[in-house]
């Protein structure tokens, strides 16, 4: 039966699911954001404990060396979840698309001067594999992190790092074809510039610690790397030389750091205020990771530009990314 | 290096290959074994992970492109069925306990799903399934939240929907689907693929979503059928990942398949016992019916069944070990089950009813073997007593089974006059089971399943210790969410916003 019902003002008995009311009142409606990230991981009455590790729990905060009184505390300020995600990303890779043809039928890259192509091909491509490795952290981080609205970013993070890792390896199909993408993974498993990240990367990799791998990668090295490498020496050197074609073509990458470093800094200053032994945590980690990456980077500049001009760059990115500590409530 | 060459032109395969396979290498600073601790311990070999055939060969701008296309849609049409008081559509809100028992038990089985495959996505050691299962991880979560959202507007009217998170983890019945993916989740992740991916993507799947969706297009419920709808060409992938990676599995070395036929014997009876819920749907739970289970499960459980495992017999597999026990089954279990959910309905947060006249008459010759010789008398006693101004309740506590965690009430596969009642002595310990399936899978593993939270057993322990008010409190349980359909609020506010609606 069709009826007619547009016109009818019944009187609704609930505002909302009451985990929300419990979290929120039920003076506002809940936003959708709210609704679908929420207390939707089981919490309570596990059944079975891990197979794999028979001391974990099957969702375990204990995993991590941080201690979240309320794990839904680390909300994601972009307010992302699976729509509004897909919709941003949808349009972000539609200008994509409209970029990869600019450069297309402007032959920009045929234009483009050879030591710009060479920066390109050196630095820009052999990242694909780094982004791999990010995007292999944070599917761990959602996997065994704790409390949906924690985890729930990682996996579109993931998703975003192979995105990237794909936007790059057509780059380089542009530039060389698949010569291209054979000699950066040639690069990245022997070249003396690459193996301190590949070291790195590999070793981050059998970290278990899943707040541990966030911040090591997401805050550490892609807050040293995107400033580096895309906004300096892409958007900048490369831009100064001829090559805007490039800097087209990774304003992805720009712009996607810009918006999800938003979130990283949110998640960070929310532990660093929980508790004066997080923050002793998170500064541990930061502290030497920073210290770490950055000098594994300094090669990785030195392909692009000289030597003084690396230290320089490498350490504006480091001192950046302390400001961002220092913003989040650390090191003060 | 040649430079500004003019590309190859790439065919699809060559491309994708590129584009994520090529991403990964081999570490040579830590050892494998070191960054995938877990790939080895279920005793499944792999010797050439590069053998993993893409399913599906979709890049992430590809992926960003389509699902914001559906999403759009999606988001429109239940915005536009909320405004318009679309819950007044439906037959009538008997159909809504149907999707009160999904967004208790099934979303939250969508959402560990998201969990589970997040993880198998990383603990892989071949980047092909590694991205497969990444892919399937982030279209899991899509699913648990477009579930909530096309919820979100029934709840605002009706009972029974508000309290689902709680419900998920405390009271009785969604220990069935809970204790399922629980129990995939803490299995390895190749167990993992072979329980969700395999058996209940790709074996059980259309068993539950085609009658679900489909009753809810007859029935009225334009948001239900839209994730239904909406998320179709999500599960096309899913199943063609669950038939990759059993292939993949089986190929790489003969030692697996032994490995592999028990996981398929276990989670198909594992599936079939979950899937009651949804026989019980199908019969009892629709104002107006689809087809019976015993239908859906003649195209979809033997017909599509068969065709698999005629297919898989190639490697050695056979058909699943207690196939026999569920086929025998199929004409009972669904008035079994809504018998009991009827005679616990003072404790479920959904209604339950007896049937209509009409509904006896349908049910009759959908099964006439069975409905009118063992399960119509038992309604007509239900009936009897409700006229003579009872109520039929059993205020025992259900025996639960301790793998399934349905109440104990099935019968034996060749007796339908003989309940079914298995034991087992483990370490010093009594466990029940509900049927020779169960009793199997607990023997294979029974220090994982000693560990089942029972709710029933929970209910008389601390601090509950057996007050069933304290025990509703516990579960958010209201009354008015719970018992008889006829008298319920649900009932008499869809009656008079109908009237309201026809009389304006």
């Amino acid at each position: 039966m069709q009826i007619d019902v547009q016109t009818v003002n019944i009187e609704q008995k609930n505002q909302t699911f009451s985990h929300l009311k419990k979290r929120f009142g039920d003076k506002k409606i809940p936003s959708r954001y709210q609704e679908a990230s929420y207390d939707l991981q089981a919490e309570e009455n596990l059944h079975y404990r891990p197979t794999w590790a028979p001391e974990q729990e099957l969702y375990d905060p204990n995993l991590s060396k941080i201690r979240m009184n309320d794990w839904y505390d680390l909300k994601d300020p972009r307010q992302f979840y699976y729509s509004t995600y897909t919709l941003n990303r949808a349009k972000q890779q539609e200008t994509m698309e409209s970029n990869f043809k600019t450069v297309e039928s402007l032959n920009l890259i045929e234009g483009m001067p050879d030591p710009v192509l060479a920066v390109a091909q050196d630095l820009l491509i052999p990242l694909r594999h780094a982004n791999y490795a990010a995007n292999m952290n944070n599917t761990l981080v959602c996997g065994y992190g704790y409390g949906t609205v924690f985890t729930q970013p990682c996996v579109y993070h993931a998703m975003d790092n192979l995105g990237i890792a794909q936007y790059l390896s057509r780059l380089g199909l542009m530039i060389g074809d698949v010569e291209s993408l054979e000699a950066a993974k040639q690069d990245w498993m022997d070249s003396d510039a690459w193996q301190p990240l590949r070291r790195s990367l590999e070793d981050l990799m059998c970290v278990r610690d899943p707040v541990e791998v966030f911040i090591k990668q997401n805050f550490v090295l892609d807050g040293l790397l995107y400033p580096l490498v895309y906004q300096r020496i892409v958007d900048q050197n490369l831009v100064e030389q001829g090559g805007s074609g490039i800097s087209i073509l990774t304003q992805f990458m720009t712009n996607w750091y810009l918006e999800s470093k938003r979130w990283v800094d949110s998640v960070i200053k929310t532990m660093a205020s929980e508790s004066a032994e997080n923050k002793a945590v998170l500064e541990e980690w930061i502290d030497s990771a920073a210290n770490h990456f950055t000098s594994v980077l300094l090669p990785v500049a030195g392909l692009a530009v000289a030597g003084n001009q690396a230290d320089e760059l490498v350490s504006e990115a480091h001192d950046e990314l302390l400001q961002r500590a220092k913003k989040a409530g650390l090191f003060k | 290096m040649d430079i500004k060459k003019t590309p190859k032109k790439l065919n699809v395969k060559e491309k994708y290959r590129l584009m994520t396979r090529d991403l990964a290498w081999e570490p040579s600073y830590r050892d494998e074994k070191e960054i995938y601790p877990y790939v080895d311990y279920e005793g499944i070999k792999v010797h050439d992970w590069s053998k993993w055939e893409d399913p599906f060969r979709l890049t992430m701008d590809a992926y960003w492109k389509y699902q914001a296309e559906k999403e759009r849609k999606y988001y429109a049409i239940i915005d536009a069925h909320a405004q318009n008081n679309g819950h007044l559509n439906v037959t009538d809100a008997r159909y809504l306990t149907a999707i009160k028992l999904f967004l208790q038990s099934i979303s939250p089985g969508e959402y560990a799903s998201h969990r589970g495959f997040a993880r198998v996505g990383r603990e892989f050691a071949g980047v092909g399934p590694q991205v497969a299962c990444q892919m399937q991880s982030i279209d899991e979560i899509r699913h648990a939240q477009t579930q909530v959202h096309a919820m979100s507007n029934y709840n605002k009217f009706y009972n029974g929907f508000k309290d689902f998170a709680n419900q998920r983890d405390r009271i009785w019945y969604t220990s069935v689907a809970r204790s399922f993916f629980d129990d995939a989740m803490s299995a390895g992740p190749f167990e993992f693929l072979i329980a969700i991916g395999f058996s209940f993507e790709y074996v059980l799947t259309n068993l539950l979503f085609v009658p679900f969706m489909s009753g809810a297009a007859y029935n009225g419920d334009m948001a239900t059928c839209t994730f239904g709808f909406s998320a179709q060409s999500d599960e096309a992938r899913h199943m063609t990942l669950g038939l990759e990676c059993i292939k993949f599995m089986l190929e790489q070395d003969p030692d697996n398949i032994p490995i592999v036929q028990k996981w398929i014997d276990k989670w198909f009876w594992r599936g079939c016992r979950l899937l009651t819920l949804v026989a019980a749907m199908m019969d009892y739970m629709l104002p107006k019916r689809v087809m019976s289970w015993r239908e859906a499960w003649n195209i979809y459980g033997v017909e599509n069944g068969n065709a698999l495992f005629r297919d898989l017999a190639r490697y050695g597999i056979k058909p699943p070990m207690h196939w026999d026990d569920v086929e025998k089954s199929i004409d009972h279990t669904s008035h079994q089950i809504m018998l009991g959910l009827y005679q616990w309905k003072f404790g479920t947060a959904f209604h339950s009813w007896t049937p209509t006249a009409s509904d006896i008459e349908w049910l009759k010759e959908k099964y006439p073997t069975t409905f009118e010789k063992y399960y119509l008398p038992r309604w007509e006693y239900a009936i009897a007593q409700k006229e003579n101004g009872g109520e039929y309740n059993n205020f025992g506590l259900p025996k639960l089974c301790q793998v399934c965690q349905l109440p104990t009430l099935f019968t034996e596969p060749d007796d339908p006059t003989q309940l079914c009642h298995r034991e087992t002595d483990y370490e010093g310990e009594k466990y029940h089971f509900c049927s020779d399936g169960c009793q199997h899978v607990f023997e294979q593993e029974p220090e994982k399943y000693v560990q089942a939270w029972l709710p029933m057993t929970a209910m008389m322990q601390e601090p509950l210790k057996g007050d069933l008010a304290a025990w509703m409190e516990w579960v958010s349980l209201e009354p008015t969410a719970a018992g008889e359909y006829a008298n319920s609020e649900d009932k008499a506010n869809f009656e008079k916003w109908r009237k309201q609606v026809s009389t304006d």
